[in-house]
């Protein structure tokens, strides 16, 4: 699924994601990690991209 | 700062592991160690059904027995709701996580806790076991992942509705999750292509077979302060989860981190430390609690069985034009199997145009899965590493021609959505080809194969410091538990940034009260992400030591620079002042401003990840089956080995358990679901005879998010070595072994069915 949002940052991202679809941007910040132009960031909000930045969820990575 | 392109002095090099002496003279004190005056045993009453409702718990005999002081159940939990949280290693569902340390209603597996009692010595405790009363009705049971997916399977949970489909359904289900990832349209793609190959894998549950069984001791103060001694992969963790658990503020536990023997992802929760914090709080003393090895295989987490399907299409010129996995993975008695990652993994190395993944968590009445190394990786790439050996085959190319021809590079965009940066799987393709292993001539019966894995790595939260003793000398402390060397690793890169040799830096791992959060000891995260927080807490030490010495010859802080350990004016106008060592800057702490230390707490991110690339020769015994390893090249990117024997080790550990994985290790079950195979003399791991020397090679891409270029090691080694195996034993016998452990009676079965073929 693709979307445009209004965002220079993950929080900002968390926050409107929130405003269109009730509990998504929860889910978002709580469970998934944003990838931004290649870059894991787990739980920063402040991951900052720009209007050409490829920015993508994926599920939050653990490990053992 | 960067330190990537620096001439380094102590970083890259090996010095004396600093818990070396302790080790090896027994003096390391380990979470069955401790004792404390007035201490009580801990025991555990277990299920023996794999799937029962408990009807009801009597302990009125065992609570009257001389010398018992407390008897808990499930009731003196805090009954909590269901609440998911992504707090030390993985989303944790605390309800679940209550459950799984004392059953509520029901029992999920045989060996799944049902009560514990605090008695005053072992046999009394025992003895009380014995006289708990607790009635069961049995239920029927199921294992297997494709059995519990079945619409007549015996139902888990009744609350349990599949997630991740469209509309929710209406039915209970023992399938927690299903997860997607597409790139492009596989199906069509399919069609374009020369060369379809497809296969069906299976994999059987194994444990991470750490030697040290879980062991705590815990007491419970009468003012509500908490006090845990325990071996565990994150002692904040430990406290965290503890604290949820029974309804505690978290600033009231103080978790002291002991030494641990093996973790591996298994010791990334709790099990027993929130049991006996309840006995201790009924009892008033403290209790100590330690598993048996029948304990840790009945009752702790193992990595999930699975099934996997995976089909690849090529054309002719080796380019792969689509490709499709199913993996179906066992979650145990409560959902959260590493199915996401896996569903990620087993083509993160490939830059694929067309890719089709789908993944199913699903609960069954065996022990809750647990963190393995890589979680979720090993199995998806056994199954893909297959697929890719039987495609190299079928368009006559050279393996690790194929892997190149497809390889994931700078700018390759993944099939789960992030494009990769600054990756060294080329580089690890290139180094395998040019080992002398990958053209050394085989004997007939001989087989060699190659298989290669990925595993992300994570940053996160960790706090580490820098402190200078009174006479110069240098404590560094982490937040980490070490579980693999990473004291060792910290220490060496305070020292590099400081100037002194490694030798004059002891790292220690404070408790939870004493050095600021950090998050688990896993992901391969420690050297990249606490590493991150001590070289800022040493460069800040530095600044002010500059500070310091500037302040003592009354020239500007700019005047000064900082080389070898100490301080010189920067250049003959700045003043011509001996320089300050440590020691003598140390002298003069009070003076200049106070104690000479900084501690850095930081959320690291940018953590690269890492590939490998592994090859393995084998001989078949046709007469019994069994498969010896002759020979094995382990070469991987580690982005800086800080310390290279310990990378090394990482390496050498992983790939040895993955042939313990790939040849021998599995869980038994008989037609109770019970555990046939509780110990280690029949659930057979590699002993050093089994395996020959691994060859760990280490290229070095830097990843330039890290100040010294580390990425984490730990996790990568573990992922290719079961294709590695299988793909050398179809070398060596023409046999493709699609299901894990490929185990002598496996072997022979499959030897004798191609005779009778051949001869048919």
């Amino acid at each position: 699924m693709e979307l445009e949002v209004a965002a220079t940052n993950f929080r900002r991202l968390v926050l409107e994601l929130e405003e269109r679809f009730p509990g998504l941007g929860k889910q978002v910040e709580e469970g998934m990690a944003v990838a931004i132009d290649g870059e894991i960031f787990q739980d920063a909000y402040s991951a900052r991209f720009g209007p050409d930045s490829e920015v993508v969820l994926i599920p939050k990575i653990a490990g053992g | 700062m960067n330190y990537i392109p620096s001439d380094l002095k102590v970083v890259g090099t090996r010095p004396v592991r600093p818990d070396g002496v302790e080790k090896v003279t027994g003096r390391a004190q380990f979470g069955a160690d401790m004792r404390m005056s007035g201490m009580l045993w801990g025991k555990v009453l277990r299920s023996p059904h794999a799937h029962a409702r408990i009807i009801s718990i009597d302990a009125s005999k065992a609570e009257k027995l001389p010398g018992v002081r407390a008897v808990v159940t499930s009731k003196d939990f805090p009954h909590i709701a269901s609440e998911e949280a992504f707090v030390g290693e993985g989303p944790m569902n605390f309800r679940d996580l209550s459950r799984n340390c004392l059953a509520w209603d029901k029992a999920l597996y045989e060996g799944h806790a049902v009560a514990a009692v605090a008695a005053s010595t072992q046999a009394i405790a025992d003895a009380a076991l014995a006289l708990i009363d607790v009635k069961y009705e049995v239920l029927p049971h199921v294992i297997d992942v494709e059995d519990a997916m079945k619409d007549d399977a015996p139902i888990l949970h009744e609350d349990l509705f599949t997630a991740g489909v469209t509309p929710t359904p209406s039915r209970p289900s023992n399938i927690a999750k299903v997860v997607t990832f597409k790139k492009g349209d596989a199906e069509a793609a399919f069609k374009s292509a020369d060369v379809i190959v497809e296969g069906r894998y299976t994999t059987k549950p194994v444990h991470q077979a750490y030697i040290e069984p879980h062991a705590c001791l815990c007491s419970y103060n009468a003012d509500g302060q908490v006090t845990i001694y325990s071996s565990s992969q994150g002692h904040f963790m430990v406290r965290a989860y503890c604290a949820k658990l029974l309804g505690i503020e978290i600033a009231n536990i103080r978790a002291v981190a002991m030494e641990i023997g093996g973790g591996f992802g298994g010791k990334t929760l709790v099990y027993l430390e929130p049991v006996a914090i309840a006995l201790s709080k009924k009892s008033g003393r403290p209790v100590k609690m330690q598993m048996t090895r029948e304990d840790v295989f009945r009752a702790s987490g193992p990595t999930s069985g699975a099934t996997i399907e995976v089909k690849l299409g090529a054309k002719m010129d080796g380019s792969i034009v689509a490709a499709r996995e199913i993996l179906k993975y066992q979650a145990g008695g409560f959902p959260g199997s590493p199915i996401g990652p896996g569903c990620m993994c087993g083509f993160a190395m490939y830059d694929l145009p067309n890719v089709d993944v789908v993944g199913y968590d699903v609960v069954s009445n065996r022990p809750k899965v647990a963190a393995y190394r890589a979680p979720g990786a090993p199995i998806s790439s056994f199954a893909v590493e297959s697929a890719m050996d039987d495609l190299a085959r079928k368009l006559n190319m050279d393996p690790i021609a194929l892997r190149e021809k497809n390889g994931a590079r700078n700018g390759t965009k993944t099939h789960y959505g992030p494009t990769h940066q600054n990756i060294g799987f080329l580089a690890t393709l290139e180094a395998a080809k040019n080992h002398p292993h990958w053209k050394a001539p085989l004997k007939p019966g001989q087989g060699r194969g190659i298989a290669c894995g990925f595993w992300f790595n994570i940053g996160g939260e960790s706090t580490a410091g820098c402190h200078i003793a009174e006479d110069g000398s240098v404590v560094a402390t982490s937040g980490s538990p070490d579980i693999g060397g990473s004291r060792a690793s910290i220490g060496m890169m305070a020292a590099e940034v400081l100037g002194v040799p490694a030798e004059h830096v002891r790292t220690v791992i404070p408790d939870t009260s004493s050095i600021g959060f950090t998050h688990v000891t896993g992901g391969s995260r420690v050297t990249f992400a606490t590493g991150m927080a001590v070289t800022q807490a040493a460069e800040r030490t530095v600044e002010d030591l500059k500070r310091r010495a500037a302040q003592i010859w009354e020239i500007p802080v700019e005047a000064v620079e900082w080389k070898d350990g100490k301080a010189f004016p920067a250049g003959s106008n700045a003043g011509a002042f001996e320089p300050l060592d440590l020691a003598a800057l140390a002298m003069k702490a009070g003076r200049t401003g106070g104690p000479i230390g900084f501690e850095v707490s930081l959320n690291a991110q940018g953590a690269g990840p890492g590939f490998g690339v592994h090859i393995a020769d084998v001989e078949v015994d046709k007469e019994t089956g069994a498969v010896k390893v002759l020979r094995y090249t382990a070469v991987q990117d580690v982005g800086k080995a800080i310390h290279p024997s310990y990378v090394e080790g990482q390496i050498q550990g992983g790939a040895a358990q993955g042939i313990g994985w790939a040849l021998n290790e599995e869980y038994i079950y008989d037609k109770n679901g019970k555990m046939d195979n509780a110990g280690f003399l029949d659930y057979r791991v590699p002993v050093a005879s089994d395996v020959p020397m691994i060859e760990a090679v280490m290229v070095e891409v830097p990843n330039p998010r890290h100040p010294f270029g580390a990425r984490g090691v730990g996790e990568v080694p573990i992922v290719p070595p079961m294709a590695a195996i299988a793909n050398a034993i179809r070398s060596a016998t023409g046999l493709r072994m699609p299901d894990l452990p490929m185990s002598p009676p496996k072997l022979r079965a499959a030897l004798d069915a191609a005779a009778r073929t051949s001869s048919a």
